[in-house]
């Protein structure tokens, strides 16, 4: 087990090899980078604006009845509310959301693309596939999720604020003051460098699972689910490394 | 002219091409016949270079892939055009995007000359404007292949290379591709390598041809050759058919 995983290891790293070679025909590349914008950014953001109103909410009521008590005014809700989405409910949750949307995306894009032969295709063409199918997406992933997590963290609280109202839990006044309070700005710099990594493993493990199918459909819906497991996997861990390294 | 010197190719355990010999010359249709399994996609892999050789050597107009840098791969490349089984064309591209594609990564051209190549290449298959715009999964099986040739000519290769162009094909549709590589072929003057199980293409096409069988070659001849031939190779291949075996019983009386 453990020498598949070292086998696996050094085969990523190789394809990052692939990957990573100097794009000799910028302008082609670039047409390719804002399609993928288009497809795995912009498509995104209804579910994450979804997702992340409602985390909100509930991060908030929850909060407000485990902090029932007259001692501990409102604000402090707000500021448990807020460090709950700013430091982990956007950065790491959304980010495995869309390990989920754009991860299985990646690895079945590619993944079709190789067992049709349209990789072959590009090779006899004269054309890197590794190059020109990946790093796109991974330009994409790298520019467009970080904006997203920002985007998760202005909902987020934005429902966490609505909930509080609209459920009367909260001094809506007191609350929102709260928001403010004693915010260390370190934290969206902490927060995005994970939004960035985040991005980074989405788009390349989910590429190097897709980029290596052999056989046929089922063996690419096979590599999409063994992505996702592998980004979660490797999201959970380089979230504990991280924190870790950012915030001791 | 590609020449094929020797070739061997296994994976793991199981040796595919055992020591090839064969000549693929200008201006002619060469089909590769044989059955499953007998080898025809790993040799034209390896005659491509998409799968690198145990041994033996292939050569184009003199010059030795194995022995070339990799400018020298990418410049060949160019020379190329390869038509696969099912057109491998781009899901996400227009047809004209598909065709296009080759010139916009190698052709030194403007846009409006782009432009007139790729509307040549797909009058030139019998595509109608209208279906420039149109998306692969919009286009039957035919056109699909249609436009796969087209690409596969837009940078008027010296070689072109089809797998099996013809499978998945209704009869009429399958002589329509064949009579077009095989016009093209001979209108550009390009050495085509063609995979085929299609006895069809043999008969219409086929200037040269050569049998597979078990990784190596078991015959090499004419499509009339085919016809005359007493070789047990060719006879259990070609007239396995109930039809092939009245025709060559019909031919053998006339």
């Amino acid at each position: 087990m453990i020498y598949r995983f070292l086998d696996g290891l050094g085969h990523y790293f190789r394809f990052l090899g692939e990957v990573f070679h100097k794009p000799e025909h910028g302008r082609e590349y670039l047409k390719s980078f804002f399609r993928e914008i288009e497809l795995l950014g912009f498509s995104s953001i209804a579910l994450v604006a979804f997702i992340s109103v409602f985390m909100g909410a509930v991060l908030t009521i929850q909060t407000a009845i485990n902090l029932d008590d007259p001692f501990v005014p409102d604000s402090y809700i707000a500021i448990a509310v807020r460090e709950g989405i700013v430091l982990e409910f956007a950065p790491t949750i959304v980010s495995l959301i869309l390990a989920g949307k754009v991860g299985s995306n990646i690895a079945s894009t590619l993944g079709t693309m190789r067992v049709t032969e349209q990789m072959d295709a590009l090779r006899v063409m004269g054309i890197n596939p590794a190059s020109y199918l990946v790093l796109p997406k991974l330009f994409a992933c790298l520019l467009f999720n970080p904006i997203l997590i920002v985007f998760s963290m202005a909902l987020g609280l934005v429902g966490g604020y609505y909930a509080g109202d609209l459920l009367n839990l909260v001094n809506t006044e007191v609350f929102l003051s709260g928001y403010f309070i004693e915010f260390n700005p370190f934290y969206i710099v902490y927060s995005l460098t994970k939004a960035t990594v985040f991005a980074f493993i989405i788009a390349t493990v989910s590429a190097y699972f897709g980029y290596n199918v052999e056989g046929g459909a089922v063996e690419v819906g096979k590599a999409s689910t063994k992505s996702v497991v592998a980004m979660s996997f490797t999201i959970i861990l380089f979230n504990y490394i991280l924190t870790d390294l950012l915030l001791q | 002219m590609i020449q094929v010197r020797g070739i061997h190719k296994s994976f793991g355990e199981q040796h595919v091409l055992r020591g090839i010999d064969v000549d693929f010359h200008e201006g002619q249709c060469n089909l590769i016949i044989g059955l499953s399994g007998s080898g025809k996609t790993v040799f034209l892999k390896s005659v491509l270079g998409l799968h690198a050789l145990d041994q033996g050597t292939i050569s184009f107009d003199g010059r030795v892939l194995g022995e070339m840098g990799k400018k020298e791969v990418k410049a060949l490349r160019q020379e190329m055009g390869m038509v696969f089984q099912g057109s491998a064309l781009f899901n996400s591209l227009t047809i004209a995007e598909n065709v296009r594609l080759p010139l916009d990564f190698f052709a030194s051209m403007t846009e409006a000359e782009k432009d007139e190549r790729v509307r040549f290449c797909l009058e030139r298959v019998r595509i109608e404007p209208d279906s420039f715009s149109k998306t692969p999964a919009e286009l039957s099986g035919g056109m699909q292949k249609r436009v796969a040739i087209a690409r596969a000519i837009v940078l008027n290769p010296k070689y072109l290379f089809c797998d099996e162009p013809n499978s998945g094909l209704d009869p009429e549709t399958a002589i329509v591709i064949d009579q077009l590589i095989h016009e093209i072929t001979h209108e550009f003057g390009m050495t085509t390598v063609i995979n085929t199980h299609d006895m069809n293409s043999v008969l219409e096409i086929g200037d040269h041809v050569i049998l597979m069988e078990n990784g190596i070659k078991a015959w090499e001849g004419t499509m009339e050759e085919v016809l005359d031939s007493d070789d047990s190779a060719v006879v259990d291949y070609v007239f396995r058919s109930n039809l092939f075996k009245k025709l060559r019983a019909a031919l053998k009386k006339a």
